[in-house]
């Protein structure tokens, strides 16, 4: 082995340090753009922009789907009838007040909605993320029970949610399902995914 | 530092290696773009052309309009005056034409120009757009110097005028032989002048080509910007990286 | 016994830990008179993690279907976040891989590395040359522009000159009667996945076996020869770490800088690294007027063309294009001087391996180039082209043919005992 004199070991402690710190930094720096290059390109961007939807010809009771970002989004325009079964039993529900943010704050009052008539909600459940079915009618028609009030049930593990999208007490999903943003272009064209200009 | 030297000699041969020419396809001179890939200006004028006279029959199909905010233009903006084939800001620029109909009209379907400028650069573009001539042979009624039967019309001809193939000098064609005339080149007139003078065409065609370097490749602003970034960080590491290796060598004699 | 120590003792008991980082790095021993030329196979190694990974993460994005493929290519260039940076990474890496090994096997001629007792390290080394260039060529097709598509074309129908089986091995290669889905997709598996197994593991025993023998220096001769009496280690030998890790990293540092500069500043590297017509979609209707393969291949391309066709048959070309790549593995048992670097070799060697390197230079450059791109040979129909591709493919195989003559009868220096400067 080639000759060796004596190191001068707190000058190598300092380099190697500073020379660690600085090739981690650099490391960093080039993860950054391969793990940011995971992220939603613009290609899924352009697809989760907002869509219209025309609400002129939804009749009392009608649930439409429309896909925004991918995902089933219910528009829902309830009779009477249904909005007054948001008010009952709300004891049943886990959180009929909407405490948890799955709302935006404009949607977050008792028909968890804009205007009343018109829900517009993600049609994912909160649970694991199947689709629900719709289970609109009310009473013995629905096969719920007589005590149905119209809602909707999670095929996957059998969570049931009310007409506002509320999760019942004790069901495996944990939090009622999200409303999504949006806006009114005029009375019968909604805009999904967008609340205010230039969002 | 020997092995400095070295590297340095190294590095200066790499950098050369790009000068050499690389010859290939047919042997037109082409005439330097005049373009500044910065002015956004001028890329926004080139946008403007490439919409309303490209746009028509070709697409940019991997091109996304709201893309054009790179360039300074709002979103607004590209709404009201820049998009006719989409609905939406984030979709591609795609083209109404059929493509069999266009292949039926031209001869060939118009190519998609979003990566246009780097198969044929810059040069052939600015050329290529400035020599369509006056052939009544041709089912378009045009030729062009660069593309020779090319299917495409002369669609900036109300801007550039009507030119005409000169035939090459006739005393120089016989003297030289094949040779001197190829060389030379035919030369164009312009018969009939368009809206444009001759220089404000070629400033209009200078636009539309850096437009369309710019549409090639929309995130080399970025990347220039990014590099000088990265040179000034590995000059620090390569400082201390330096020092480490001088300490550590002390060692070995 | 702290913590730490107790934690590596446990390691120890059950996988060798310890004594892999001694064998290889803390007490592997390398002659300390490396010069600038011993940065390359560290450089290469490197080169390798940084296509392993930019391609991984190409793969996230990359649609290997005929009619998706090219679109694809655009959209990580333009739609994913950051695509740009990992293609240009990955498209400038495979140019750089093939910069280095072409430095790294030049060290290898000029201070005679391949020589025993490191056959085995030179056979390795040249498996993982032939494994890139297969990783090159599969992986070239995969933009699905032009170039791609007609390099795979002309490639794949070099196999088609085989006598009597050709034509059928390139419709079983192609999967297809043309170049096709088919082919797109199956030279997607062996670039990303076939051919890459196959390269880590002959990384591996390139390495193994060189640290076996233990590396070679600028001097050509063997420190294990002069070992400390009372250690056992060799006198001129340094361990690798800290002292070449060290030093490596400086070089690592200024290779990442021209890396740098290409993937940021010229990616296109003038039309060598990506080249013009392969941002034209494949058509399989047109050929493009000049079509080249990328430049590390260029040499043997000028070769191929340079052979006429023999026999009506085109086979004579593939087979100089092959033997000049082969002829490399033959290098150590046709070397017969007594010595093994440059440095002590006589002047029929230097002016031997002047030629050489010359060849291959001007081979690369008529490669590049259309055949009739100088004229013609005076007013005969030869191409000049031609001509000196003739002539310097006859160079090129002078060197390996002839080397046992004149490295047997050249005037050599006498070797120092130990390592100098």
């Amino acid at each position: 082995m080639a000759q060796m004199s004596a190191p001068d070991g707190k000058k190598r402690r300092f380099l190697v340090a500073a020379t660690s710190v600085v090739g981690a930094v650099g490391a960093a720096f080039v993860a950054t753009p391969f793990l940011v290059s995971m992220s939603p390109s613009q290609r899924a961007k352009a697809a989760g922009a907002p869509v219209e939807v025309d609400i002129s010809k939804l009749e009392p009771g009608m649930l439409i789907t429309v896909e925004w970002r991918g995902r089933p989004v219910w528009v829902l325009r309830r009779t009477k009838e249904m909005l007054e079964s948001l008010t009952k039993d709300t004891d049943k529900i886990a959180d009929p007040d909407s405490e948890q943010p799955l709302q935006p704050d404009y949607a977050r009052n008792p028909t968890r909605s804009i205007k009343p008539e018109v829900m517009v909600m993600v049609g994912i459940c909160s649970h694991l993320g199947c689709s629900p079915s719709e289970k609109l009618k009310i009473g013995p028609d629905s096969g719920l029970g007589d005590d149905w009030p119209g809602g909707f049930l999670c095929p996957c593990h059998g969570s049931k949610f009310d007409l506002a999208g509320r999760v019942f007490k004790g069901m495996p999903a944990p939090v009622n399902l999200t409303v999504p943003p949006y806006m009114y272009l005029t009375d019968s064209r909604l805009l999904i995914g967008e609340d205010k200009k230039g969002a | 530092m020997k092995t400095m030297r070295t590297l340095r000699r190294l590095l200066a041969v790499v950098a050369l290696v790009p000068t050499f020419a690389f010859a290939a396809g047919e042997h037109v001179h082409l005439d330097q773009a005049p373009i500044n890939k910065t002015d956004i200006a001028s890329l926004q004028r080139g946008a403007k052309l490439f919409v309303n006279y490209c746009l028509t029959c070709h697409s940019a199909k991997f091109m996304r309009y709201n893309r054009l905010m790179d360039i300074g233009i709002s979103e607004q903006q590209i709404k009201d005056n820049l998009m006719f084939t989409a609905d939406k800001v984030g979709e591609h620029m795609t083209v109404a034409m059929d493509a069999k109909d266009a292949k039926q009209w031209f001869g060939a379907a118009p190519p998609d120009l979003s990566v246009i400028a780097r198969a044929r650069g810059a040069d052939w573009l600015y050329t290529y757009l400035r020599t369509f001539y006056r052939d009544d042979s041709r089912p378009t009624g045009w030729n062009n110097v660069v593309f020779p039967n090319v299917g495409m019309p002369h669609v900036l001809w109300e801007l550039q005028g009507q030119q005409e193939l000169e035939p090459a000098k006739a005393e120089e064609g016989e003297h030289g032989g094949e040779h001197a005339a190829a060389h030379e080149g035919p030369t164009l007139k312009l018969a009939e002048p368009g809206k444009l003078e001759p220089k404000e065409y070629d400033a209009a065609v200078a636009d539309l080509v850096n437009y369309l370097v710019f549409q090639a490749e929309p995130a080399r602003a970025k990347r220039v910007q990014i590099g000088i970034l990265t040179l000034l960080f590995l000059g620090v590491l390569l400082v201390f990286a330096y020092a480490l290796k001088k300490e550590y060598w002390k060692d070995v004699h | 016994m702290s913590k730490t120590a107790a934690l590596l003792q446990w390691i120890d008991d059950r996988f060798p830990l310890t004594s892999t980082w001694k064998a290889h790095l803390s007490e592997y021993y390398a002659p300390k008179n490396f010069n600038f030329w011993y940065y390359f196979g560290s450089l290469a190694l490197m080169v390798l993690v940084i296509q392993i990974l930019s391609g991984i993460f190409l793969t996230m994005h990359y649609k290997p279907d005929a009619n998706q493929a090219f679109g694809s290519v655009e959209y990580i260039m333009r739609d994913v976040p950051w695509g740009w940076l990992v293609r240009y990474i990955h498209s400038t890496g495979a140019s750089m891989f093939f910069v280095v090994v072409y430095l790294h096997m030049f060290r290898g001629l000029i201070y005679g590395s391949f020589r025993k007792p490191r056959e085995l390290t030179w056979i390795f080394g040249m498996l993982i040359y032939l494994c890139m260039m297969a990783e090159a060529f599969f992986g070239y097709l995969l933009p699905w522009g032009q170039m791609s598509y007609w390099g795979a074309q002309v490639i794949v129908n070099l196999f088609g000159a085989i006598p009597f089986v050709g034509p059928d091995i390139a419709i079983w290669i192609r999967g297809d009667y043309v170049v096709s889905d088919a082919t797109l997709n199956r030279f997607f598996a062996f670039h990303v996945i076939a051919i890459p197994l196959v390269l880590l593991g002959l990384v591996a025993a390139h390495i193994v076996a060189l640290h076996e023998v233990g590396s070679n220096n600028p001097d050509g001769i063997e420190i294990k020869k002069k070992k400390d009496p009372k250690t056992g280690i060799p006198l001129d030998g340094i361990p690798f770490h800290p002292y070449y890790t060290v030093k490596d990293i400086v070089g690592v540092v200024v290779f990442l800088m021209v890396f740098t500069v290409i993937v940021f500043f010229i990616p296109n590297m003038g039309g060598y690294f990506l080249e013009d017509n392969n941002f034209f979609p494949a058509d399989p209707m047109k050929t493009p007027p000049h079509i080249a393969p990328v430049w590390y291949f260029t040499p043997y391309y000028a070769m191929l063309r340079a052979v006429p066709a023999m026999f009506s048959s085109q086979f004579p070309g593939v087979i100089v294009m092959g033997a000049a790549v082969l002829i490399f593995f033959a290098l150590p048992w046709l070397d017969r001087g007594r010595v093994k670097s440059i440095r002590y070799r006589g002047p029929k060697f230097k002016v031997a391996i002047a030629a050489f390197v010359v060849s291959f230079f001007i081979l690369g450059w008529l490669g590049v180039n259309p055949t009739d791109f100088l004229g013609k040979v005076g007013s005969s129909d030869l191409e000049l082209a031609t001509l000196l591709a003739r002539v310097f493919t006859i160079i090129y195989f002078l060197f390996f043919l002839l080397m046992p003559w004149y490295t047997s009868s050249d005037r050599e220096k006498p070797e120092p005992e130990r390592v100098t400067g």
